[in-house]
């Protein structure tokens, strides 16, 4: 044992390792093309699908369908379409980023119309196999990019004069709500700190390129959160100097959450303006973040809420 | 006993008889003989309903028509039918197997080479090394790993993981062992302490990712079997099936190095090759494991145990008993996963957890009389 060991030994490891590492190099090379046993031998793609019998996937997506009232060819959803209530008595297919493909064949639709960003990408390709139509509308966290919504799930539906008398309507309401905050001076703006989840004391703010970000400066408000992309935890100081007049959550019904006493109390919120006043406003997630059809509506709502009932303060 | 005849429905009772017998009689080499035998039965059972189960109607007799060549009727019906079982259904099942076993016999083999009931895969770096891999990826992804997405696409985020737990172990094996001789107490620590490396690592690239990746990372960190299909048990099974293949030989050596290195080694067992081929079957498996389902904790820990108090220490048994009722517990968890909250699905993790920790505290309270523990 000892006369040959370490050198055998190692060759005899590395030469394992090298088997090891290799492997997955090679097999993807001898793996078929398509991960399927089932080789689709269909047409790939049909001229128009089939959009009798839908899966909507996204909140959003979901309202504009009734919106269009095209609700009847609904035959599934995800846990996000919660509005309106009829909504949510439609089959449950999961999570938007957490779709179960077999959920989704089991309602047996004929296409799936779903929001940016929904998947995981295996379940999607999995879907592609089974020949269902699988529709993506973008999004932009602005007016433009609601009514880009609405068009594109009109086009989808095959309703396109309906999806036009829709914008027409969401735009008017828009404009309105976006003149009266638009008409507030710079200097009124009041610092708007949207806060996702306050899990262990650890604050997790939501700064640019997102949706809480895009709802805030609609309303006429400014982002207190402005200096970073995306979601991120703050640390206790970047919230004191954030310096928030008014702090902004999801309202998540129930017993959920924190009281404002509980929330004001954590020290870092505890020194900023908002706490003085005990300003905290909540909000509908899907009205609030959703960017749909009701968006105007969550602008008033929000204006008001924080800056009160009369419009425009400035002579 | 022949297996052929655990197989047969008929004989359960007759079986089911024969274990309490053995059991009350104190005779652990039959007992764990019958038993395997059981779990054999029980795993193509369980495999089986899995496979006919499901949130869509999927008829399996039409499936089974199609394969032996017959006709089908209606085209698009049996089309949906073949894709529910065989590009769904059957991928997810033989992955749960293949990945049950290697959690189950990975956790066995650990904790026979430390001596300690508690080791895991996780210890020795894999599962950290693995994560690490999967978010270096994920993160860096398509500036620095363009051409390996360009390549790999899906399957660049379970080979960065699985080359990330590999390399992990492959450094941890290389500063445990001094002139030949692996010291399993430093690889412990030093598992302890890179472990906490490449967390911190990922801590620091989970800070700079942005929205999109952090879901990626979340969803790949809560481990499924969702994600199943035939390319990923091409690229996974290979290297599960051939640590599973080579465990066995294992058996006696690690029967033996229970009574202390020093003690295995004069009595002849090749103790450093020994632990050269086990940490590397462990590393293979469980690297390739957490690259395709994510981190799915609790079959390395509980199925070993569950069988010690059941048919003792001696891995001649273990390995296959473990092999069989790992796979067997992930398929079945598995399935009440997808069937639970129809159409959607739940995360696998919580299942385990829900039904594996409950039954684990009742077996051990139940054999704590017997066992002496």
């Amino acid at each position: 044992m000892h006369r040959f060991d370490f050198r055998r030994l190692r060759r005899w490891e590395l030469a394992l390792a090298a088997f090891a590492l290799s492997t997955p190099f090679l097999l993807p090379a001898l793996a078929p093309v398509s991960s399927s046993l089932v080789s689709p031998a269909m047409a790939e793609t049909v001229e128009k699908p089939d959009t009798s019998r839908i899966v909507s996937i996204g909140g959003a997506v979901t309202e504009i369908i009734y919106a269009l009232g095209e609700e009847n060819r609904l035959v599934g959803r995800d846990s996000t379409s919660t509005y309106p209530e009829a909504a949510a008595k439609l089959p449950n297919v999961g999570y938007m980023r957490q779709l179960a493909p077999e959920g989704i064949i089991a309602v047996n639709p004929a296409a799936i119309v779903a929001i940016e960003g929904s998947g995981p990408p295996e379940a999607l390709s999995v879907l592609k196999q089974a020949n269902i139509p699988f529709t993506t509308i973008g999004e932009t966290y602005d007016e433009a990019g609601i009514l880009a919504k609405i068009r594109a799930v009109g086009a989808f539906l095959g309703v396109p004069d309906k999806a036009e008398a829709l914008v027409k309507s969401v735009e008017q309401d828009l404009d309105a709500a976006l003149a009266d905050s638009a008409a507030r001076p710079e200097s009124e703006r009041k610092r708007v700190l949207f806060i996702l989840s306050t899990q262990d004391g650890k604050i997790m703010a939501s700064g640019t390129g997102t949706a809480a970000s895009g709802i805030i400066e609609l309303a006429g408000a400014v982002n207190a959160a402005g200096k970073f992309p995306g979601y991120k935890p703050l640390t206790d100081e970047a919230i004191v100097e954030a310096k928030p007049d008014v702090i902004l959550m999801m309202d998540r019904g129930g017993a959920h959450g924190m009281s404002a006493d509980q929330l004001f109390a954590l020290p870092a919120l505890s020194l900023t303006p908002a706490a003085k006043s005990k300003a905290l406003v909540r909000m509908d997630g899907l009205h609030l973040l959703g960017f749909g059809p009701r968006t105007a509506s969550a602008i008033r709502e929000l204006n008001t809420a924080i800056y009160g009932k009369k419009t425009n303060a400035s002579q | 006993m022949p297996r052929s005849e655990a197989m047969d429905g008929a004989r359960g009772p007759a079986l089911a008889a024969r274990i309490v017998h053995a059991w009350r009689k104190g005779d652990r080499s039959g007992l764990a003989r019958t038993l395997i035998a059981a779990l054999a039965a029980l795993a193509a059972a369980t495999f089986a309903t899995s496979i006919m189960t499901g949130a869509a109607d999927a008829s399996l007799g039409n499936v089974l028509r199609w394969l032996a060549g017959g006709a089908s009727g209606d085209q698009a019906l049996s089309m949906r039918d073949r894709i529910i079982i065989l590009d769904i259904r059957l991928p997810r099942a033989v992955l749960g197997m293949l990945v049950g076993a290697a959690l189950a016999v990975s956790g066995v083999v650990m904790q026979g080479l430390f001596r300690n009931p508690l080791a895991d895969p996780g210890l020795v770096g894999v599962s950290s090394g693995a994560s690490l891999g999967a978010v270096l990826l994920i993160v860096l992804g398509s500036t620095t790993f363009g051409p390996v997405f360009a390549l790999f696409g899906f399957y660049a985020l379970p080979l960065g993981a699985f080359c990330g737990g590999l390399a992990t172990t492959m450094l941890l094996y290389r500063i445990a062992t001094r002139s030949g001789q692996t010291s399993v107490a430093t690889m412990l620590l030093a598992g302890i302490a890179l472990g906490a490396l490449a967390s911190a690592v990922t801590g620091v690239l989970v800070f700079v990712a942005d929205d999109k990746q952090l879901r990626d990372l979340t969803f790949w960190g809560l481990g499924s079997l969702a994600g199943a299909n035939w390319t990923k048990i091409l690229t996974a099974g290979p290297i599960i099936l051939l640590s599973l293949c080579v465990v066995p030989f294992l058996a006696r050596g690690l029967n033996a190095i229970t009574l202390g290195e020093a003690a295995a080694f004069h009595m002849g067992v090749p103790v450093q090759r020994l632990k050269n081929i086990a940490i590397l079957s462990v590393a293979a498996a469980t690297g390739a494991s957490v690259a395709v389902s994510g981190g799915i904790g609790f079959v390395g820990i509980v199925v070993p145990h569950l069988l010690r108090l059941v048919i003792g220490p001696d891995h001649r048994y273990l390995l296959p008993a473990s092999a069989l009722l790992g796979g067997t517990m992930l398929i079945f968890a598995d399935m009440l996963a997808r069937t639970i909250v129809s159409p959607a699905e739940l995360p696998i993790g919580i299942i385990t957890a829900f039904v594996g920790a409950p039954f684990f505290l009742w077996v051990l309270l139940r054999g704590r009389s017997n066992m002496g523990l």
